[in-house]
């Protein structure tokens, strides 16, 4: 029986094959480094990083009627409820407006952080998809740490939903909101911070469903609630007036913090209180994320393995 | 066998098992690929195949039991044994959306290779499945052979020294199924690959090579595929006398 003395034959590389032309060793060392053509420090986790975020944003612009419909949605309730509620809803002065302002420029922020949310879920539902198709399998082949890949997953989801609220804030100009030029500089670590509460959000959410069909109930329980239940649409003094209960379930809410956090910085202004609970939620759930990942503890493993092992 | 003894396996499966709540998917398994050589695992449906492929791709942890992968144990050194390790899931897990050297290049970021050296790695490897001519088509207009063929030369971006398949010739037809099979011959004859081959299709098999029969989660033969078969019988009626029986720990 043949054993292959050569061990690095199939490498392509020049340095290997510069080696692979020399006569190869007649016994090779016992534990001989196996070659590998990738890097495992930290310029090679950039690059993972880099080719996980690459990936998400090719499909993102291959699937163009979700990009459009990401954006048709805010600009639904801006042009048609904000039009509708402008006199029914006056909103008074409140930081961090100087003045009176129109229902239009109170609600574009919240518009704008609604199409994050709306990302997050479908980032957490394309974890889902490719959980159930086996693309998942393949991302966690990867030698790198899994809660790397988790991150990276987060960010190349984080940067597809900062274009998008950008996308959104580029149509919004022309509705007269004056935010200061500086506002949408300002805004964007605001945006990121956001996207990154809502994407590891989702990334738990996407480790609990167990199947595609499911997510249905995730619009229902998830999306929903935690935008109507905030300062999105509507100042809480106002449901305050109303009820107490809903305006302290709205502080409650994370997506509030993550609403005001963005508002306040389009106006130039930090929100510290929105800031630490936006950072802390985010942490909060990245960290449950990774433990649902984990090979050993997590879902993964408690799932109850592949469909044709289950007998 | 003078190097091949010194050096650890390619691969190396010692007493794992796994459970999935009160079903034992996985009972004590044993076995190991030898460095350049060609082994088959045999089981029918349900046998546990997929989910000790899901083990050694660390899907799941294994809960007893060790492996590793050309000498670096899966628990100490996961990322050094995924690194030599290049797999071809059941599963079609290609994007089809994206083109053909999108989803290679995607892979090879996963393991850290720059996109140079990665393109150059992808004609090398497109060349080596025949398929050169499809690199910027997307995925979704191959066909089931064709993109087998891609999953196999993705499975090879990364310069594994140890290929896993599970079942990667369902599905397909005849000429499509020769082809993977020849491919796959070819690595390990000329490139000195290691490879665990899953599968329950006989043809695919020579006398010649390493299998072990899993049934019902547990090794019930090991050998040669030559020497598993008794008397004249043929390997496929040895398969099925071995998973007619109860099963029972090879000797």
């Amino acid at each position: 029986m043949s054993t292959p003395t050569d061990p690095i034959a199939m490498t392509p590389s020049p340095a290997a094959r510069a080696t692979a032309t020399t006569p190869p060793p007649a016994v090779a060392p016992a534990e001989a480094p196996v070659p590998h053509l990738g890097r495992l420090d930290a310029v090679g986790y950039l690059i993972c990083l880099g080719g996980i975020v690459r990936r998400e944003l090719l499909r993102f612009f291959n699937q163009k009627e979700r990009f459009f419909s990401a954006l048709v949605r805010p600009l639904v309730w801006l042009f048609i409820f904000a039009a509708g509620f402008r006199n029914t809803l006056g909103v008074s002065i409140e930081p961090p407006y100087q003045t009176y302002v129109l229902y239009e420029v109170y609600v574009v922020p919240g518009l704008a952080v609604m199409i994050q949310l709306f990302n997050g879920m479908q980032s957490s539902l394309s974890m889902v998809y490719d959980r159930e198709v086996g693309s998942m399998k393949v991302l966690l082949t990867s030698p790198y740490p899994r809660w790397l890949l988790l991150l990276a997953k987060l960010i190349a989801g984080v940067t597809v939903s900062v274009v998008q609220a950008y996308a959104f804030l580029a149509i919004a100009w022309f509705w007269e909101l004056d935010i200061p030029a500086i506002g949408y500089v300002a805004a964007l670590p605001a945006f990121i911070a956001s996207g990154l509460m809502l994407g590891a959000i989702g990334l738990l959410l996407s480790s609990m469903v167990k199947q595609l069909e499911n997510f249905a109930s995730v619009m229902n329980f998830v999306i929903f609630p935690m935008f109507f239940a905030s300062s999105a649409l509507y100042p809480l003094w106002r449901i305050r007036e109303s009820s107490e209960t809903l305006y302290w379930i709205c502080q409650l809410n994370p997506f509030s913090h993550a609403v005001q956090l963005v508002r306040f910085a389009l106006y130039g202004q930090f929100e510290p209180i929105a800031c630490a609970v936006v950072v802390g939620t985010t942490l909060a759930f990245f960290t449950l994320a990774v433990v649902a990942y984990d090979p050993g503890r997590g879902i993964m493993a408690r799932r109850g393995g592949p469909a044709g092992d289950n007998s | 066998m003078s190097s091949g003894e010194r050096a650890s396996p390619a691969l190396d499966v010692a007493h794992v098992s796994h459970r999935f709540g009160a079903r034992a998917a996985l009972s004590d398994v044993s076995l190991s690929v030898a460095r350049g050589h060609f082994t088959a695992l045999l089981g029918p449906n349900g046998a546990g195949k997929t989910t000790l492929f899901s083990v050694i791709t660390r899907l799941y942890s294994n809960q007893d039991g060790q492996v590793s992968i050309l000498g670096h144990a899966l628990d100490r050194e996961p990322s050094r044994a995924l690194a030599r390790l290049g797999v071809v899931f059941q599963a079609r897990t290609l994007d089809t959306d994206l083109t053909v050297a999108q989803n290679l290049l995607y892979h090879a970021s996963l393991h850290g290779i720059a996109r140079k050296a990665a393109k150059a790695r992808i004609t090398a490897l497109l060349d080596r499945v025949g398929l050169s001519d499809r690199r910027d088509d997307k995925v979704r207009t191959l066909s089931g052979g064709q993109s087998r063929r891609i999953e196999i030369a993705r499975s090879l971006v990364h310069e594994p020294r140890l290929l896993l398949l599970d079942e990667p010739t369902v599905g397909l037809d005849l000429e499509s199924r020769a082809d993977i099979v020849a491919i796959v011959r070819a690595l390990v004859r000329e490139e000195g690959l290691s490879v665990l081959w899953a599968t329950h299709i006989f043809e695919e098999i020579d006398a010649g090579d390493d299998a072990v029969v899993l049934h019902r989660g547990r090794i019930v033969a090991r050998g040669t595929a030559g020497s598993i078969a008794q008397g004249d019988e043929t390997l496929e009626a040895a398969f099925r006398r071995l998973v007619a029986e109860p099963a029972r720990q090879a000797a």
